[in-house]
């Protein structure tokens, strides 16, 4: 058994037998990882007795659950309402244009450092346009300092 | 004397830079030995103003400043205290003039009333205001239908939107005869451009966890969920710590305020998708399973969560229960509309000075909300309209902004309350593409359940894109109007049941902008990139190459001192340009 698989396990452990486990679970389980692969989400199914069609089923529903390796880390754009009317799409180009993709459907960088990902509203709208970079958010944003932003992780 | 200091550290107080603030300030009464008491609080609702930073003393009333930076700490806190305050960083304050001052005394705060005075994860602050009196109040003083009466004559109505009156919701549930019932908040603010609950959950947890303790026992349920959407990490941090307190003092669990009554809490985090604000849909994602409605009825009164009797209220509802219950049904119907008592909540975004948290009472002209409270246009630029309700609502030209707030006159302009949303915006928003940005979160978010709403709004996207980007024909009006019909008429929840509306108010309002769009081939505010083209206005470029350097593409051409050149077809309309230019020479058409 992989160290993966022992964590997984222990995940498992905690859930078992208790209603309603499936969404908790796999957030968990994607903490370990930062996504689900196809192995885990097989390996999770064969553990609980739970079908992999439904846990394929909830992972593809929701947004927060994701089936592709993820870069270092996470950029959440905002593209809510006060964010769009205060030029959020230039702020997207201007992150794209700072950092290097494969080619332009590519989220995460080739390096593996960041993964772009747009959200619907991240709650901070008078500081629009927002990004988060992990748990940090950055607001009032020109496309000028999405560079400055970039560098404080490098 | 004693010293109190507050500083504001929620999301958008630490996006602003508070925390480096708080640090200055602990920092700096270490170091002169100043005796105070330091304290973090959440959010006031002057997003706009952040890092905001109250300080009070017995002898000088509060002074509430915005906008501060670490360096200028020391001599804030020193003025202070020598009685010579710097008045022109105050935004709120009783004995002197401040910037805000109008602004915040035309609110009535019942909601909001704690966030920003307390701190949220202290349940001693909460009970200093007469926290969970209330809840000793009902258990000790009241019965349950007596509870459910008084919420009733408040005339209180669901804050998520739809405005469905709380107390006969109640009743629903409470006439329900079975030993297992439910109770749930619903916190998946998933509405863009709204905050509401996002800052009553970071700033007075505790309301909200008493207003559905009240609840549970009216209607007679020992188990609850507060159903939070996982973007909001500190609201669920709160959350956890406020219900950790509430059960060592027996606010919460077995036998409260040694009555029969037991009632356990648990939070869920929501994996993120906008239909699960719907509440068959909230259930099923409880449940484990995807977020998809479900036809009603039965209801979740008779048959909710996993099958038993189930009350929904949103955040917002339940931080209004305690205080209706604590000063009476009368009191708080004093505010408000004949059919819409209190006040509501609003987040106000977009192009508008004061951006941030309100709460005023009902049947106040969104007129004042917006130039009375909000302080008017952030920008020179004209206001254009409101955007009420988010995917669900729509678009509230000029002509309307004397509409009162209250649910059935906005319902009248074909927007709706919704949970609270306020997006003013200016002339430098399309209205083509506002319609075109709302479908398409609509479309993305449709579960899928409901073909008109799958496949239609769909439809309704691809037609919106077309126009946007100029291939638009004017038989497509009729066809999005026909569309938006069989929407509404198709669907089976509120997600595609409202879904058109954002379309239909600009079609109705804003007809001009899409017949421009098709007719003209022009964008008037200057947004769908494919009908815009910046040029170099020649007289007044100075040739310092600023653009040129910007470009992500290399589409401007021309040396240092000399006149640049923009190339047409390797520009991609990103702006950069146009923002760069200190000398006003780029020209946008």
């Amino acid at each position: 058994m992989t160290n993966i698989q022992k964590e997984i396990n222990y995940v498992i452990d905690k859930f078992i037998g208790k209603k309603g486990i499936l969404i908790p679970l796999l957030q968990e389980i994607q903490d370990i990882e930062r996504y689900l692969s196809k192995e885990t989400m097989s390996f999770v199914a064969k553990r609980t007795g739970i079908k992999l069609a439904e846990i394929y089923g909830v992972a593809t529903f929701y947004s927060m659950f994701r089936l592709k390796p993820q870069g270092e880390h996470i950029i959440r754009i905002c593209k809510g309402t006060a964010c769009h009317v205060s030029n959020a799409n230039s702020i997207m180009d201007s992150l794209r244009n700072n950092l290097t993709f494969a080619n332009s459907d590519e989220d995460t960088t080739t390096d593996g450092k960041f993964t772009l990902m747009e959200v619907a509203c991240l709650g901070c709208c008078s500081l629009a346009p927002v990004i988060m970079v992990d748990e940090d958010t950055f607001g009032k944003l020109t496309s000028e300092s999405i560079a400055k932003i970039l560098k404080k992780y490098d | 004397m004693s010293l109190e200091i507050k500083v504001g550290l929620a999301s958008c107080g630490l996006a602003a830079g508070a925390r480096d603030v708080y640090t200055a300030i602990e920092n700096y009464l270490h170091k002169e030995k100043i005796a105070a008491d330091l304290k973090k609080t959440a959010c006031i609702g002057m997003c706009f103003a952040e890092p905001i930073v109250e300080i009070s003393s017995e002898k000088f009333a509060p002074i509430i400043y915005g906008r501060i930076t670490p360096e200028e700490v020391p001599e804030l806190i020193e003025k202070f205290l020598t009685g010579t305050p710097n008045t022109a960083k105050a935004i709120i304050a009783k004995d002197c003039e401040a910037e805000e001052n109008d602004t915040y005394n035309s609110q009535t705060r019942i909601v909001l009333r704690n966030c920003g005075k307390i701190d949220p994860v202290s349940i001693d602050d909460y009970l200093k205001v007469d926290g969970y009196k209330a809840l000793e109040k009902s258990l000790k003083n009241m019965n349950r239908t007596e509870i459910i009466d008084e919420i009733k004559e408040s005339g209180l109505r669901g804050r998520g939107g739809a405005g469905f009156p709380t107390g006969l919701k109640w009743q629903f549930a409470y006439n329900e005869n079975n030993k297992k019932k439910y109770i749930i908040c619903n916190a998946d603010e998933g509405d863009p451009g709204a905050f509401m609950d996002r800052s009553v959950l970071e700033g007075d947890p505790h309301s909200i966890i008493e207003g559905m303790i009240i609840g549970a026992y009216a209607i007679g349920a020992d188990e609850g969920y507060i159903y939070c959407r996982a973007e909001y990490p500190m609201a669920i941090k709160h959350l956890r710590i406020a219900i950790e307190a509430a059960e060592e003092k027996n606010l919460l669990g077995e036998n409260i305020h040694g009555t029969e009554f037991n009632f356990e809490l648990h939070i869920k985090e929501g994996a993120g998708a906008f239909v699960c604000g719907e509440e068959t849909a909230l259930m099923a994602s409880i449940e484990g399973e995807r977020g998809m409605p479900r036809i009603r009825p039965p209801f979740p009164a008779q048959s909710g969560l996993w099958g038993k009797p189930t009350n929904i209220n949103n955040v917002e509802t339940f931080a209004n229960i305690a205080w209706i219950i604590l000063n009476g049904a009368a009191s708080y119907a004093k505010y408000g509309t004949e059919k819409s008592k209190g006040t509501k909540v609003f987040a106000l975004a977009g192009m508008i000075r004061n951006s941030g948290l309100i709460e005023v009472p009902m049947g106040m002209p969104i007129r004042d909300v917006i130039y009375k409270v909000g302080g008017g246009m952030k920008t020179e630029r004209p206001f254009k309209a409101v955007q009420m309700g988010g995917p669900s609502g729509g678009c509230i030209p000029a002509k309307l902004l004397d509409t009162t707030i209250d649910y059935d006159s906005i319902t009248k302009t074909g927007a709706i309350m919704g949970s609270g949303g306020m997006v003013v915006m200016d002339t430098s928003t399309c209205m083509v593409d506002i319609a075109r940005f709302f479908l398409n979160f609509t479309q993305n978010e449709s579960c899928g359940k409901c073909t008109f709403c799958r496949v239609g709004t769909k439809r309704m996207l691809e037609i919106l894109t077309k126009i946007t980007e100029g291939k638009g024909e004017m038989e497509d009006l009729e066809k999005l109007e026909t569309l938006s019909k069989n929407i509404i008429k198709g669907s089976l929840c509120g997600l595609g049941q409202t879904a058109p509306n954002p379309v239909l108010t600009t079609l109705k309002y804003f007809r001009d902008e899409y017949v421009a769009h098709i007719v003209d081939k022009k964008c008037v505010a200057g947004v769908c990139k494919p009908l815009i083209k910046y040029e170099v206005i020649e007289d007044k470029c100075i040739g310092c190459t600023a653009c040129a350097r910007k470009c992500p593409t290399k589409a401007i051409s021309g040396k240092v001192k000399e006149i640049h050149l923009i190339d047409q077809d390797a520009c991609i309309k990103c702006g950069i340009c146009f923002d760069v230019c200190k000398f006003d020479a780029i020209s946008k058409s």
